[in-house]
């Protein structure tokens, strides 16, 4: 049986590649229509394959995992790394996850860049972004998961760039890039440190040994904390996660697509990914847990409140996203793993089918973002709409929908945390909940303004139209998966999805702290309490649209509103403070050091110095006889009169 | 004594000379296409260097040993894991280059292509010399032809550029020459010989051994040219000048091999003939890198002129080339090795790209393009490749290069643990020397997408830029290869590095506890047998914890067995 697995696994990951490769040096000759196709197909079929895989390791004995090593990629002898990938229950989800949003994402792109010059450019840029994330949860060592890190990273800027021809969205792209790499940075230290701690291994199953063997000298708390923050960094890069998280908002720029499956379904979550991957390690190091939960749950409840004052559709839901993402580090901060890749796993689908269903709003609206500009829509796009609103009370946590079962855990597992510090847990804990009542806010808000009461551009209403089937089936698939993916969740014994991760993560789940049934119900209700008082407020405050008690609102609080709707200027702040003086001291180096320090004080200066003092012997050899015999003569002269 | 490949691969571009130069001055064509063609013939001969190469042998290899003038002056030629590389680096680019400047030289062109053949026997010689009397010869050969490549078919300031190239490289030869000259009169005046000269200075108790004062100031003579060419900060001034004058051929032999002469003198020279002053001079070499690294991709960042970016972004890699070297880690090693045929290979090409722009706009200034993706989509792909290269993107040869490095300086700044009672240790220093270079990834990626978004993406705003025609057939054949080896190192070092492996070994296994007893004995003695004493404590606690340590003899690596690690994992 077990060949059939080893053959699964790279075909899940050189389908999408042969996809990326035939759609991009095919597709402009073969035309738009074999570009998606083929994209499309290869994508499909990378789900199918993963699920054969999926069915394959849930019929095997519990913890069972397939390493598959393709060949050695640096050796010395230090240095074992391997291009090794590794198919367990945690990269099983993984895969089902990203190959299967995907798989939707990439057939309502059919419909969605028809027409666009760059067909085949895109279609082969987003398999190409699949084959690189597959590479990331399929690696079997931190070598190989840093070279889909990477990758995503490429494929992400390419695709924010997607319309260079417009100069922002090109500046999008690249500001995504480098802020990756701020993040990267903390990667590369990490695992350079790791690698020489763990005599040159990085494979996850050595590094598990390793920080479970305890030597003193290296697995010693201390490095265990630098490591584990410094791949954090790394983390907190790609997940957008305080300080680094300005790059998503703007990734906006990219095609909506894109936005639903690379920037807020799949990429942005390998950070939670990572962090749950490594979570031996982690649990060595309860500071750096406590740093990670508290980076999560700050980011979490920062988030939230720009995405209160943001008009732009997509940039409410980019917020939301890095608010969403700050709870999944919240809950693998506080050694809820297993409640971390829920929430990952809802949040792809209702999140996705939120894009999309912006996309699909967008499409209908002739490029229009502005909420302020729209409205009333309900009535022109019905399935958009009930998709969109499925997913709004998903994120918000309305049960039974999904998204109420993995906050609400998430939540849990913060309150009860077991950490040295559950004093400051309770701090976090409290910025999940203010955040989880401003998350319905938010979303009450953007679906009413968007969808509900009068249309408030009647040119654009009167165009506006539903979407094509391709479209309509994924907003559809997406928000049946939001509905009903709670049910792998229920509390308790009943909880499918840890126990399905339990061989992985599961010894190293932080066992919460013993509460009363009572506490266990009194948080559920909270929740549940938090959500609706959130979406009533939303309500009561937007029903009369964006200029009725919103408007008096907004002007009560001037200077706190004007703060938020200018997202706190933290990009005007980086702007001030890293940008700028970057290139002060880059002209300076260039200007100052190189031209005048040392090519003229040190080069030229010296140069001129031997010419000037060659000035002088040369006016004897003027080559000029006269001026030589003259020489002759007073030299004769002074030698006759010394003499 | 069999067939003479190394002499054939020196010698095949510089008997092609008369060939070219009988040619009448009306067959321009000709010249190029038989220069061109003796350019691949010596590139096919010396893939027989890769594949006749035995991976496994650490010493020279293909050795041919000549009397030459008199007895002491031998003609001797040997390649290894060092220089093999290196060698087939130059015969692979020296037709890239020449092809790639096809239709730019216009005038002279015997005279361009007798330069090139005899600048490309000259860089081989330099690679392959194992006489010291030989290597000088072939290392100021080089000058000329370079000199005349940038004075003759340069640009405006040419003559400036040109002679600031050969001033700055002359007064550092000439000091080498006259340290040579020392050492050949030390060793006892009968022989230039490499490795007889690496055995007298460095042998104990021989009678041509060198004081510590002797070998410092010779290290320093050596250093001085070697640090010139490659270029270290703060003597790196003449690069950007010799580059942006340099017609496009020159630019890609500049960078591609010119600059690995200095790089691969300290490998081959510096560090082996006087591994005490390396050990004194080490230090401040690598702070010198590191601050190349930093400020090399500073100052690109604040070009204007792509040249210049793409000469600066030099300084910043060849940084790390020497960092990786003076850690004498295997991988430190074998990476900088590796790092030299990157940067070949990406800066190359990168100035490939920048010539196919001058050829159409004959200008450089950034500002002049912005939405050349438009009208170019193929050479915008192939740039973005190279430049994603020269960041070090992982599937790119420039991360594996930068990885070995990083690691390299890692396993000589980490040793076992950080050494928090001792700040100002060896250690401590590499260490905080590795984590400043490993922000150069930060830094590369700003300077090389600001300029990719800033000539590639947004709007065309230059007219002309609309009419630009996209990558020929020629331009196409002639980065095809390049790209090609940039994804295949990326992807299978191995192929390379196994080539490599054993000489590295070799070098590190024996200059690595010389200069380690050496530093000791020249700086903190003291602390490092208080460092040990502490290890040695934490190994004994970790035996006892179950833990089985082996490999003790650096007081360096624990090996704990698996079965042994009391770790809960099944």
């Amino acid at each position: 049986m077990e060949p059939k697995l080893f053959a699964a696994i790279p075909v899940i990951i050189l389908l999408p590649a042969i996809g990326a490769l035939l759609a991009g040096l095919l597709g402009k000759r073969w035309g738009d229509r074999f570009a998606a196709v083929v994209a499309n197909l290869a994508v499909f079929s990378s789900f199918g394959v993963s699920l054969y895989a999926w069915w394959f390791l849930s019929n095997d004995a519990a913890g069972m995992v397939y390493l598959y090593k393709v060949y050695p990629f640096l050796k010395s002898d230090l240095l074992d790394i391997g291009l090794d990938f590794r198919f367990d229950r945690l990269s099983a989800v993984m895969s089902l996850v990203v190959t299967g949003v995907s798989s939707l994402i990439h057939l309502y792109s059919m419909a969605y860049m028809k027409g666009d010059r760059s067909h085949a450019r895109f279609f082969s840029h987003l398999n190409m972004f699949v084959f690189f994330m597959l590479l990331l949860v399929l690696g079997a060592n931190l070598v190989v998961m840093f070279a889909g890190w990477e990758g995503v990273g490429l494929s992400s800027y390419l695709l924010i760039g997607f319309w260079y021809e417009d100069m922002e969205k090109a500046i999008a792209g690249k500001k995504a890039f480098i802020v990756n790499r701020i993040g990267d940075f903390g990667f590369l230290l990490g695992m350079l440190m790791l690698l020489m701690y763990n005599q040159g291994s990085v494979d996850f199953f050595a590094l598990e040994r390793f920080a479970n063997s305890g030597v003193p000298p290296v697995a010693n708390e201390l490095n265990m904390t630098v490591i584990c923050l410094l791949l954090f960094l790394g983390a907190a890069g790609k997940s957008a996660q305080l300080p680094l998280y300005v790059w998503l908002p703007d990734a906006m720029a990219g095609p909506t697509p894109v936005s639903a499956l690379i920037h807020a379904a799949t990429m942005v979550t390998a950070g939670v990914y990572m962090v749950a991957r490594l979570s031996f390690l982690y649990v060595h190091a309860p500071i750096a847990m406590a740093v990670v939960a508290g980076v999560g749950a700050v980011t979490a409840l920062f988030a939230a409140t720009i995405g209160l004052a943001q008009t732009d559709i997509k940039k409410v839901l980019a917020y939301s996203t890095v608010s969403q993402l700050g709870y999944m580090f919240l809950a693998v901060g506080s050694g809820a793993f297993a409640a971390g890749i829920f929430h990952l796993t809802t949040h792809a689908f209702f999140k996705a089918c939120l894009f999309l269903g912006a996309g699909s709003v967008i499409h209908a609206l002739h490029h229009q973002q502005d909420i302020r500009r729209m409205g009333g829509l309900a009535r022109k796009m019905p399935v958009t709409h009930w998709t969109f609103l499925i997913s709004t009370l998903a994120i918000a946590g309305i049960p039974p929908l999904s998204g109420f079962f993995s906050k609400d855990e998430i939540l849990t597992a913060a309150f009860l945390a077991s950490t040295p510090f559950p004093m400051v847990y309770k701090v976090f804990w409290a910025c999940g909940v203010v955040g989880a009542f401003l998350t319905a806010f938010y979303m009450m808000r953007l679906y009413w303004l968007t969808f509900r009461g009068e249309p408030r551009d009647h040119h654009a209403f009167e165009h506006a139209h539903e979407s094509p089937w391709n479209m309509g089936t994924a907003l559809v698939l997406l928000a049946g998966a939001a509905t009903v993916a709670g049910a792998l969740g229920l509390p308790g014994e009943g909880h499918l999805f840890s126990r399905w991760l339990a061989p992985v993560v599961g010894k190293y789940t932080l066992e919460p702290q013993h509460a009363s049934h009572l506490t266990h119900w009194g948080l559920i209700g909270l929740s549940v309490l938090v959500a609706v008082a959130g979406l009533s407020a939303g309500l009561l405050v937007y029903r009369s649209g964006p200029e009725g008690v919103s408007a008096r609102i907004a002007r009560a609080f001037g200077p706190l509103y004007r703060l938020v709707a200018g997202k706190y200027f933290v990009d005007e702040l980086y702007a001030l403070i890293v940008v700028r003086p970057l290139k002060a001291v880059a002209t300076f180096s260039y200007k100052v050091v190189d031209k005048v320090f040392i090519d003229l004080l040190g080069v030229n200066l010296p140069a001129w110095t031997v010419k000037g003092i060659g000035v002088l012997p040369r006016m004897f050899h003027d080559g000029n006889l006269r001026s030589y015999l003259l020489a002759v003569v007073v030299g004769v002269l002074c030698l006759w009169v010394v003499l | 004594m069999d067939f003479p490949v190394l002499s054939l691969v020196t010698f095949l571009p510089m008997a092609g000379l008369p060939l070219v130069l009988l040619i009448p001055r009306r067959l321009p064509g000709t010249v190029k296409g038989l220069t061109l063609a003796i350019m691949l013939v010596t590139f096919l001969v010396s893939l027989k260097l890769y594949f006749g190469f035995d991976p496994d042998q650490a010493g020279m290899q293909l050795v041919e040993d000549h009397a030459w003038i008199g007895t002491s002056i031998h003609y001797k030629v040997g390649v290894d894991g060092l220089s093999l590389l290196l060698v087939l680096l130059t015969t692979f680019l020296a037709p890239i280059a020449y092809l790639g400047a096809w239709t730019s030289i216009q005038e002279k062109v015997h005279e361009f292509a007798a330069s090139l053949l005899v600048l490309q026997t000259a860089m081989v010689g330099t690679f392959l010399a194992m006489d010291l009397f030989l290597f000088y010869v072939f290392w100021e050969l080089m000058l000329i032809p370079m000199y005349l490549i940038i004075g003759v078919w340069g640009g405006e300031r040419r003559i400036y550029a040109t002679l600031k190239f050969v001033l700055f490289t002359m007064a550092g030869s000439i000091l080498m020459l006259v340290a040579i000259l020392f050492l050949y009169f030390k060793s006892g005046g009968d022989t230039f010989d490499y490795s007889v000269w690496v055995s007298i200075f460095t042998g104990e108790g021989t009678v041509g051994q060198l004081s510590k004062l002797e070998q410092v100031l010779c290290f320093l003579a050596f250093a001085l040219a070697f640090a010139i060419k490659v270029p270290l900060f703060p003597l790196h001034t003449w690069l950007p000048d010799a580059h942006v004058e340099a017609p496009t051929t020159g630019s890609v032999i500049l960078a591609g091999v010119l600059l690995k002469m200095g790089t691969y003198g300290f490998l081959r020279f510096a560090i082996p003939f006087f591994p005490d002053a390396a050990a004194l001079l080490s230090a401040p070499l690598m702070g010198l890198s590191v601050v190349g690294i930093v400020y090399g991709a500073l100052v690109a960042f604040a070009q204007e002129d792509v040249k210049k970016l793409v000469a600066y972004s030099s300084v910043s890699h060849l940084g790390f080339v020497m960092l990786g070297m003076f850690a004498l880690t295997p991988e430190g090693v074998s990476g900088s090795i590796l790092q030299m045929v990157n940067h070949g290979l990406s800066t190359g090409a990168l100035f490939l790209c920048v010539g196919f722009l001058y050829e159409r706009r004959h200008t450089r200034l950034m500002e002049q393009f912005g939405g050349i993706a438009r009208v170019m989509p193929v050479f915008t792909a192939v740039f973005v490749l190279v430049s994603l290269s020269s960041i070090g993107l992982p599937g790119t040869n420039g991360f594996v290069g930068e990885f070995l490095i990083l690691t390299g300086v890692f396993r000589e700044g980490i040793g076992s643990v950080i050494e928090p009672g001792n700040l100002l240790s060896w250690r401590n220093l590499v260490l905080v020397l590795g984590i400043v270079a490993t922000s150069g990834v930060i830094l590369g990626a700003v300077y090389m997408l600001t300029m990719v978004r800033r000539m590639m993406f947004g709007p065309i705003t230059v007219e002309k830029n609309r009419s630009l025609t996209d990558l020929n057939l020629r331009e196409v054949v002639v980065i095809l290869p390049v790209l090609a080896f940039i994804v295949i190192i990326g992807i299978a070092p191995g192929l390379f590095l196994d080539k490599t492996r054993a000489s590295v070994d070799e070098y590190v296994r024996t200059w690595q506890p010389r200069i380690m007893q050496a530093r000791n004995e020249a700086t903190a003695r003291r602390n490092d047998e208080v460092r040990e004493q502490i290890i040695r404590m934490q190994v004994l606690n970790a035996l006892q914890g179950g833990g089985q340590a082996t490999n003790l003899e650096g007081l360096k690596w624990y090996v704990v067995p698996p079965e042994e690690q009391g770790g809960n994992h099944e």
